[in-house]
């Protein structure tokens, strides 16, 4: 029988026990919704993860070291060149890893410590630069104040705890801290000014001859330092824990990376590389490098690589925390599953009530020429029927059952003050895999009875009243 | 598309050829022998009654000729198939294109219409629905039931329940018409409307026809040959006397 007679008949068929196969299509979406309901709250707190990761920095960076600053390290570290004769990390190295395929962004790690002064009384902290890029890191999700207006504005933001120590107020310990709120009401628009010290330029330079000067470094160069004055407005104040903060965030204070840049401030890198220091020419501790998708970040760390760089990234961590969500999906998919099992019985009692009920039938459509694969594939098209509409119907519940969940624990963290998250998600492979799973077994289901009406025996089935 | 053979009747050859044939059921310790060492045959074309009381065996080798039911021995070969030696998907097959049926129940589906009901065995031979349409018309036409297409079986009479199931039977064209007490649930004077139908389709389309009755008197007048079944055996095969016709048969 031709397709589209097989699903008109089907279909005929199953208007005729409308009440029943409409129970037994209502159970199958019960057990889909239990399904997708489960699974997307799985992908709902997946996706809410990697959002977060993302949005941290950590998952779609490779933090870039040059191996002359390795003391020691790892086996695969020390493999390579050594210490002495790998690359520098300057601006031309910088401008490599720009180049290459699918990074986003390479930013250098510029760090200092230097003294800031506040209604005339100094503060020795630690500074850091970060680039506007950082504007989406949710270390500034709770910021009170902006983000920096441009990447060259004489702008700061404070870190919590150094703006309870300008303001004096910092708690004594077990003492409740003041919120992020009351210390930036009378911080944000004030001046600070920091002293800094800035590399000067170089006089005498003069390159040593014989061939192991390979990076042409200036030996007995001489450098100058030259204390300079910067007058900075605080425009935000940030609830940041500088000791579970990585790379660029490991600081009290921030500034913008282009007015950083521009600054030449002497580093701790600067001293080591002294002979650079003196130029023009900037060296960094370490650079960090975002890639435009956390799954190309094994490809960019790889040629980072060979570029003779120190790399480091936790895509590691990233796979672990794959592996740990791929479990969560198997438990929460066979829980969700058990309901549409349930449904399937429901499925095959159906069919069954319908080949007794259909006995005689069977026997007239086998007495004019039916062929037992003409009885169970109509028996399949019904049970597919009711798996597919099921499944649709499912969907649309699951769907719905996530929609109310997910606006009712918004109303809750709401009122506890926590900011909404959307953490349940039904995407577009879960609506055909639920619809695909609901047929499977609707299918699997009807093979005991496809199989049975089409064995029977036309002569018994005629006689059948 | 299968194609559906056209009739190609001649009169003469044979249609139906049985030997020695058997269908015996176990019952606990028992065997029924329902039909037991039927020998017979049949000329294409023939109208031929199967009579006998109730239990005979009659029904029996009615369904062994329709391909329903399979012989416990003996051959029984059809329009050249032998059908014991067929599958159960060639005995389909054999069904839907050789074999027409008619039933003293008609053995409509109730929940199709009179046209559903006879283009069901085109959707078997996977005819398209254009052409299944048209064939099912032309079929209702020559019973005259095509006012009546687009209503339930259970809005018809039994006369015209049993000129549907007619109609169904015809719709593939097939070589043989088996019909299993057309008239059993019919009053005499729609039971004869469907008997001349039954006599006109082996007339004018060359149609084997091999009907069951009990009635005698029906065999008598319509059939061409009789014979006679008892306790599952063939106790007399006959033609009809032409002397009780002076004038012909009707």
């Amino acid at each position: 029988m031709k397709i589209p007679d097989l699903t008109e008949l089907a279909l005929r068929n199953l208007r005729e026990s409308l009440l029943r196969n409409s129970l037994t299509t209502v159970g199958i979406s019960v057990g889909v919704a239990s399904l997708v309901a489960m699974l997307s709250l799985g992908t709902g707190l997946q996706q809410m993860l990697s959002r977060r990761l993302e949005k941290s920095g950590l998952f779609d960076t490779v933090f870039v070291s040059s191996r002359r600053d390795l003391r020691g390290g790892r086996q695969e570290e020390r493999a390579g060149p050594t210490p002495g004769e790998s690359r520098v990390l300057d601006e031309a190295a910088r401008a490599e890893m720009e180049h290459l395929p699918n990074v986003k962004e390479v930013y250098p790690d510029i760090r200092f410590s230097t003294e800031l002064q506040f209604d005339d009384k100094p503060h020795l902290t630690m500074i850091s630069a970060l680039p506007l890029s950082a504007k989406s890191n949710d270390s500034f999700d709770g910021m009170q104040g902006r983000f920096f207006s441009s990447d060259s504005a004489p702008e700061v933001i404070l870190q919590k705890s150094f703006a309870e120590e300008l303001l004096g107020k910092t708690p004594p310990l077990g003492a409740p801290e003041p919120s992020v709120a009351e210390l930036a009401k009378p911080l944000l628009g004030k001046e600070l000014t920091m002293h800094y010290a800035q590399r000067g330029e170089s006089a005498d330079q003069t390159p040593a001859p014989g061939p192991e000067n390979k990076d042409s470094e200036p030996v007995g160069a001489s450098y100058s330092v030259v204390s300079r004055e910067q007058k900075l407005t605080i425009v935000g104040i940030a609830d940041l824990d500088p000791e579970s903060m990585r790379g660029p965030m490991r600081a009290r204070v921030f500034l913008p990376l282009g007015l950083a840049e521009g600054l030449h401030v002497m580093q701790l890198v600067d001293l080591r590389e002294i002979s650079r220091a003196a130029s023009k020419q900037a060296v960094y501790s370490s650079i960090s490098v975002r890639v435009k998708d956390p799954s190309r970040i094994q490809g960019v760390e790889d040629a980072i690589k060979k570029m003779g760089f120190t790399t480091f990234s936790i895509l590691d961590a990233s796979r672990s925390l794959q592996q740990v969500f791929r479990v969560l999906y198997a438990f929460l998919g066979i829980f969700g599953s058990l309901a549409l099992i349930v449904a399937s019985i429901g499925i095959v009692n159906t069919l069954v009530m319908a080949i007794l009920e259909r006995r005689r039938e069977i026997g007239i459509m086998k007495a004019i020429g039916a062929s037992d694969a003409d009885v169970k594939k109509l028996f399949f098209a019904e049970a597919g029927a009711m798996g597919i509409a099921g499944g649709i119907i499912g969907v649309a519940l699951g769907w719905a059952i996530g929609q109310v969940i997910n606006f009712g624990t918004n109303l809750w963290l709401k009122s506890q003050s926590i900011p909404p998250e959307h953490f349940w998600a039904v995407p577009l492979w879960l609506v055909a895999f639920a619809i695909g799973f609901a047929c499977f077994v609707s299918l699997v289901s009807g093979l005991y009875p496809a199989g049975r009406a089409a064995r029977l025996d036309p002569v018994q089935a005629l006689r059948y009243e | 598309m299968t194609t559906v053979p056209a009739v190609s009747a001649v009169r003469g050859t044979l249609a139906i050829r049985s030997e020695d044939l058997c269908r015996h059921y176990r019952m606990g310790e028992n065997v029924i022998r329902a039909v037991d060492g039927v020998s017979l045959e049949v000329q294409s074309g023939e109208f031929v009654a199967l009579l006998g009381s109730s239990g005979s065996g009659k029904s029996s080798v009615l369904n062994l000729i329709a391909g329903l039911d399979r012989p416990t021995s003996g051959t029984i070969v059809v329009q050249d198939r032998d059908l014991a030696k067929l599958s159960r998907e060639e005995l389909a097959k054999y069904r839907l294109h050789v074999v027409g049926m008619v039933f003293q129940s008609f053995n409509l589906i109730a929940s199709m219409t009179v046209a559903e009901n006879v283009e069901l065995p085109l959707r078997f031979a996977e005819v398209d629905r254009g052409r299944r349409a048209a064939l099912a018309q032309e079929a209702l036409a020559r019973v005259g039931l095509k006012a009546r297409m687009d209503h339930r079986p259970s809005e018809l009479s039994g006369g015209e329940q049993q000129r549907a199931a007619l109609a169904r039977a015809l719709i593939n064209r097939p070589k043989l018409l088996l019909a299993d007490e057309p008239t059993g649930n019919l009053d005499s004077h729609t039971g004869t409307e469907i008997m001349d139908m039954v006599r006109d389709f082996n007339r004018e389309l060359g149609m084997t026809v091999l009907m069951v009755t009990h009635e005698r008197a029906l065999a008598e007048r319509y059939a061409q040959r009789m014979i006679f079944l008892a306790d599952g055996k063939l106790i007399d095969d006959r033609p009809n006397d032409p002397r009780l016709f002076p004038g012909g048969r009707p």
